[in-house]
Formats: structure tokens, C-alpha cells, sequence
């Protein structure tokens, strides 16, 4: 009975009893779901035009921000350092594209994916061997980040949203429909649609695959950047950035490997959900830290129900 | 030359197949045998047994768990780490609460608490396939991961929260524990590694195993054909987690001495994929070759600027041996995809027509 009472009661009489808490949470936890779904959309991105499951994605996002500080370090100006990180970032999709991809085209799923986590091993040594493992500051104000916070009093209460989250939501937006437009609107991005589509079409059509490919890795690696930014801002530039790539994962099963849309909802509801489970679950019951497992848990049993996830192409099989 | 087979007669379906239908291939693996159960542990020295003998014997036997699940059944797994971490705690908290308990009873029993856990973890596979169950075993991962951190009484409400060894004697020697031999640990994980590997042998090339490899190759066609893919699944699942959780209780019991819970965390997980897929999925002989290919390469990286006396510093070699191992998988992917047992087929196949083109 007292367990009922802590699973079920205690819960919402908090979160009603503290109204402006309660918000500050779901605050929280839509800036960091805004994050995921950036990430999850790199994923999709990858995923719809190469069938390859990009674990790198999260690596990616270390060595973009890494790249970044450490440019400005040497002593170029931010913006142009800004500059330079995304000539690295195609750099680093051409290479990947020439050196990887290229020589396994056509093999099992298993392999591309292995072979991504190759690259993630090997971006992790390279940039530890350039850049060193401790953590270092994101050049938030350099690239006119507003860094204040504001205080709103809701219920009599008090709310603090810091003005780098809203930046980081509204950059994130405006992001998304920036690769949306781009995605619908322009030639390269109908190409890409294309390729997700059907490959054998789309390179009959006259689709270059290695050019998509490029391209598309390049995108990856734009979102990756923009991701590095917003999160370095908040927790510092250092590999534990890594461990959001994974939080990634259940985003993409909630849903759907395939769905940009499924991308973006599926990592707001995950951000937010985990976020008050944490809070008004898992610290008073659990012990706290539930936050590493509560969305691959919760994107388990929405699989149960749906395998392809919210979002996902309906899986039809043939024998 | 060497693995000439001319002259080698089957008479009967059973003689063709039997185990060894070449007889080349049972002295090589003879010889093998010998170098592991008698010219490696009489000249090894204590670094050896350390850094290459035991884990290699103890990742092998990870590798072997995950390659049946994998490799012979399709079902891509990422909670391999976690389900070592489950055999290892039910070891310790067996010999812990009955210390009289014989070693050896203790792991091969282990592996039964991490068998249920893993057939828990695999019922989603019955409707998730592919990448999004492979993401679903990460739920195993994380969870299992967070519970071992948790709940107190699996590590017997220690403070420091890791699991320590305690002092085992198997017929009067010590076999774990800070006073065992390393020699005597070689020997107890090498029996337990050659029991695991007859058993996954002849499970692999039985019923059970084509059972599992029509699971694999096309699980709709497989039940069309009348295989029942619940138990085929979760047969594999609870094979394949018996056998990783024996690794675990190994790999902690036997080789590291103590165990904090994020040793059982994600980069382990990885690493027995490595091996599994370097070595060859769907391939027995392959785990061995990869451990050691995964195993040995840091040692070597390690060693060979000192030998030359190129003068690195060991953080150095560290960020150097990861950005290696990251781009040797990319390699061997690209030069064979199915792994090294794969490469090993075709040298012998080259072996067998030598001196001719074809």
C-alpha cells in the first residue's frame, strides 16, 4: 500500500503542490529533448539515404565541438574558426565516404554498422591524440550566446529559463526547418528523398550515390556541430558528450529509424518524460540516475506494440 | 602440399560427417591444443598469463556466447557486457553466501542466473528485429548496468560498491583470490573454455543449430517450414547468455580479481563484438582468432615503441592504440567481411590445390 501510494499518489500531489517546479522540469527536459532529436535526426538523415546505421553520430558531434574550440584556442577568430570546423566537417565526409563507405557498398547492414564503430574508435584516438581528454569550455560568448537568464514568477512561484537553452531551442528549430526546406524544396534534396526511397530508382534516374552520400554525411556533420555547440554550452566540451549519442538510440526506436518527424517528437517526448520520471520518480523510489536506462525502457515497451516504432514505414516482409 | 587430401577416403555418410573430414585439420588443431595445454603455460611468464593467455581464453568465451546469438541465430545483441556483469555478480554472491561451494560448480552455475535474464531481455525479439532490437538489448545494457550500481546486496553492502574476490581453494590450491597461481587460473579457465567450445560445437552443427541458422538466414521462411521461431529465438538467447554469463564469472573470478559495476558497461559490450565480427560471425574457430587479434594488438602497440626506443608518452600510446584498433576494424571489414575464419578457409582452400592456380 505504501509503495501504491509512492508509485501513484505522492508524484502528483507533488508536481501540483510545486506548479512552478514542475514547469522548470519540463523546461529542462524539452531543452535536452530538443538535443536528442538533433541527434536522432543526423541518424535519420544517414539512415534514409544509406540504409547505414551511423553510430559515429554522437562522436561526431565531440569532434565537431572539439574542433571548434581548438581552432579558436589556436587563436582564429570564432566565427571564422566556425567556418573552418564545417570545412573539416566535409572533409571528414569526403574522407569517410572514399575511405569506408565507398569499399563497402553493398555488403550486410551488420558490416556498415561495425564499420562505424570503427570510425567512432578512431575518432575518439584522433581526437584525444590532437586535442587531449580533459574537458574545456565552450566559447559560448565569443559567438554572441547570450549567457544571462531570465526569472518569470508563475503561480507565485519561480521559473529561471537561462538564455543559452533558448538559444539552443531556437537554434535547433530553426535548423530543422532549414534541412526541411532543403529536404523539400531544393534539387539536392529531392535527390536525397529519392535515395531513401528506393536506391535502385534513384540511381537510375541518374542519382549520384557518392555525391549524396557526401552530402548527406555533411549535413550530419552540420548537425553535429550545431548539437556540439548548444550541448558544450551547457556541459563542457570533453568524450562524456559521448553517452548523449546513446541516449539517441531510443529516440530513433520511439520513433521510427526512418521518420524525421518521429525524430523530432520522439526525442521531446523522451527528453521530457525522462526528465519527470528523474524527478518525481526515480530520486524519492529509485535511487536516483534512472536517467541511463528510463528511455531505452520506455522505448522497449512502445516496441512491443509498434516494432517499427511511432513513425516508422510499416515493416512489410516478403519470403 | 601440406594439406594434401587425396587418398582420403569416406566410405560411409557418418565418416564424411564426422568432425574432422580432413585429417590435416585435426593435427593442426592438435598441435594448437598442445601449445595451450602444455608449451604455453610451461614457458609463459606471469605478465603473459596476465595480458594475453587468460583474456584471451576469457574474451574468446564472451565472444563464442554473443557469435551463437549473433553469428548462428541473427539476433544483433549490444548487452553482451551487461550479461557478463550478471554471471559475475551471481558468482560472487554464491561463493559469498556458501563459501564451500567448488569453484568450478559456482561459474558453470552462473551461467544459469544470466541464461534467465537473457531470455527476459530476448522476448522482445519475438516482435523487434533487426537494429531496433539491437538497440533493445541496449536496454538490457544500461539497466543491468544501473542495478549492479544499485542494489547493495549484490555487492554485500561493501562502501566502495565493487565486488572483491574473495580466497577460493579447489583439492588444496588456491584458484582465486589474490594467492592463486596465475598458471593454476590458466588452467581452470582453459577447461571451462574447452567444455564450452565441444558443447557449442556440437550444438552449432546439430538440429539446434540449423534450426537457429534458418532463424537467421530468413526467420518467415523458417516458420513456414515449421520451426517454432519462439523457441528457436529464445533457445539462442538463453544459450548464447549462459555462456557470456560463464565469461563473466570467469573474467572476474579468474583474470581481474575485483569488479566495479562500470566494468560491465558499454566498451565491453563493443569489444566482444569486435572480436565476434573480426573473427567471423557464424564461425566458432573465428572468436579465437579475434580475441587474439584484440587482445595482443594493444601489447604489441604497446611494446614496439620500446623496442625501437621511440620515446612516447603511455597517454599517447593510449589515444594511438584506440585510433588503431578503430581503423584496423575498418580494415579488416574491407578486406574480408566475414572475418578472419573466413580468411583462414581460403589460405587452406589455396593450401589444398598448392602448387596449382586452380
Amino acid at each position: 500500500m505504501e509503495l501504491l501510494n509512492q508509485l501513484f499518489v505522492n508524484p502528483f500531489v507533488d508536481m501540483v503542490a510545486a506548479p512552478d517546479f514542475l514547469l522548470q522540469v519540463l523546461w529542462e527536459g524539452l531543452v535536452s529533448g530538443v538535443l536528442y532529436a538533433l541527434i536522432a535526426l543526423g541518424f535519420v538523415l544517414i539512415f534514409r539515404s544509406s540504409r547505414i546505421f551511423n553510430f559515429a553520430q554522437g562522436i561526431m558531434v565531440v569532434f565537431a565541438a572539439l574542433t571548434l574550440v581548438g581552432l579558436y584556442a589556436m587563436g582564429i577568430p570564432a566565427w571564422i574558426s566556425v567556418v573552418l570546423t564545417l570545412g573539416v566537417m566535409l572533409m571528414l565526409a569526403v574522407t569517410i565516404e572514399r575511405v569506408v563507405l565507398r569499399p563497402l557498398v553493398g555488403q550486410p547492414d551488420i558490416i556498415l554498422f561495425m564499420a562505424t564503430i570503427g570510425i567512432t574508435l578512431f575518432l575518439i584516438g584522433f581526437g584525444e591524440l590532437i586535442f587531449g581528454g580533459e574537458n574545456k569550455q565552450m566559447i559560448t560568448s565569443e559567438l554572441g550566446i547570450p549567457t544571462g537568464a531570465f526569472e518569470l514568477n508563475p503561480f507565485g512561484g519561480f521559473l529561471l529559463l537561462e538564455q543559452k537553452d533558448i538559444t539552443a531551442v531556437i537554434g535547433a528549430v530553426s535548423l530543422v526547418i532549414g534541412l526541411l526546406l532543403f529536404l523539400n524544396k531544393t534539387r539536392m534534396g529531392r535527390a536525397v528523398r529519392a535515395l531513401g526511397d528506393d536506391h535502385q530508382a534513384a540511381l537510375s534516374v541518374g542519382i549520384s550515390l557518392r555525391t549524396i552520400w557526401v552530402l548527406v554525411w555533411f549535413i550530419a556533420g552540420v548537425i553535429a556541430l550545431v548539437t556540439g555547440v548548444v550541448w558544450g554550452a551547457r556541459a563542457g566540451v570533453s568524450f562524456a558528450l559521448e553517452v548523449i549519442a546513446y541516449k539517441a538510440l531510443p529516440v530513433l526506436m520511439l520513433g521510427g529509424l526512418e521518420s524525421i518527424t518521429g525524430a523530432i517528437i520522439g526525442g521531446l517526448a523522451i527528453g521530457i518524460l525522462e526528465k519527470l520520471f528523474e524527478i518525481y520518480w526515480g530520486q524519492p523510489i529509485m535511487g536516483g540516475n534512472t536517467e541511463t536506462w528510463f528511455a531505452f525502457v520506455l522505448a522497449l515497451i512502445v516496441l512491443l506494440f509498434r516494432p517499427q516504432g511511432l513513425f516508422g514505414e510499416k515493416i512489410i516482409e516478403r519470403v | 602440399m601440406l594439406f594434401r587430401t587425396a587418398g582420403q577416403f569416406k566410405t560411409s555418410y557418418l565418416k564424411d560427417q564426422t568432425l574432422f573430414p580432413v585429417r590435416q585439420d585435426a593435427i593442426l588443431l592438435g598441435i594448437i591444443l598442445a601449445f595451450a595445454w602444455v608449451i604455453f603455460p610451461l614457458t609463459a611468464s606471469e605478465f603473459t598469463f596476465q595480458t594475453l593467455l587468460i583474456p584471451v581464453l576469457v574474451y574468446s568465451l564472451a565472444a563464442l556466447g554473443l557469435n551463437i546469438l549473433t553469428g548462428y541465430a541473427g539476433q544483433l545483441s549490444l548487452g553482451t557486457g551487461a550479461f557478463m556483469g550478471v554471471g559475475a555478480y551471481a558468482c560472487y554472491k554464491m561463493i559469498t553466501i556458501f563459501p564451500e561451494m567448488n569453484l568450478l560448480v559456482a561459474v558453470l552455475m552462473s551461467g544459469l542466473f544470466s541464461a534467465f535474464i537473457g531470455v527476459l531481455f530476448g522476448l522482445p525479439s519475438l516482435r523487434i528485429k533487426g537494429f531496433y532490437l539491437a538497440i533493445a538489448t541496449l536496454a538490457a545494457q544500461f539497466f543491468l548496468v544501473w542495478l549492479f550500481e544499485k542494489w547493495a546486496w549484490l555487492y554485500n553492502y561493501n562502501a566502495s560498491g565493487a565486488i572483491q574476490v574473495p580466497h577460493v581453494e579447489m583439492l588444496g590450491t588456491p584458484v582465486a583470490g589474490p594467492q592463486a597461481a596465475s598458471m593454476t587460473q590458466y588452467y581452470f579457465v582453459l577447461v571451462v573454455v574447452t567444455l564450452m567450445t565441444i558443447l557449442a560445437i556440437n550444438l552449432t552443427r546439430g538440429t539446434q543449430g540449423r534450426i537457429w541458422k534458418a532463424t537467421r538466414d530468413m526467420d518467415i521462411a523458417a516458420e513456414l517450414i515449421g520451426i517454432n521461431l519462439l523457441k528457436s529465438k529464445l533457445t539462442a538467447f538463453a544459450v548464447s547468455s549462459y555462456i557470456v554469463g560463464v565469461s563473466g564469472a570467469l573474467f572476474v573470478f579468474l583474470w581481474r580479481g575485483a569488479a566495479e559495476p562500470n566494468l560491465f558497461d558499454i566498451p565491453i559490450s563493443f569489444r566482444i563484438l569486435f572480436i565476434a565480427i573480426i573473427g567471423g560471425l557464424g564461425s566458432i574457430m573465428g572468436n579465437y582468432m579475434g580475441a587474439i587479434l584484440i587482445v595482443a594488438l594493444p601489447v604489441v602497440l604497446k611494446t614496439l615503441p620500446e623496442t625501437f626506443g621511440i620515446p612516447i608518452s603511455s597517454a599517447t600510446v593510449e589515444h594511438l592504440n584506440v585510433m588503431v584498433v578503430g581503423a584496423l576494424i575498418v580494415f579488416f571489414l574491407i578486406i574480408e567481411p566475414h572475418g578472419l575464419a573466413r580468411l583462414w578457409t581460403l589460405i587452406r582452400e589455396k593450401f589444398i590445390i598448392w602448387p596449382f592456380p586452380h
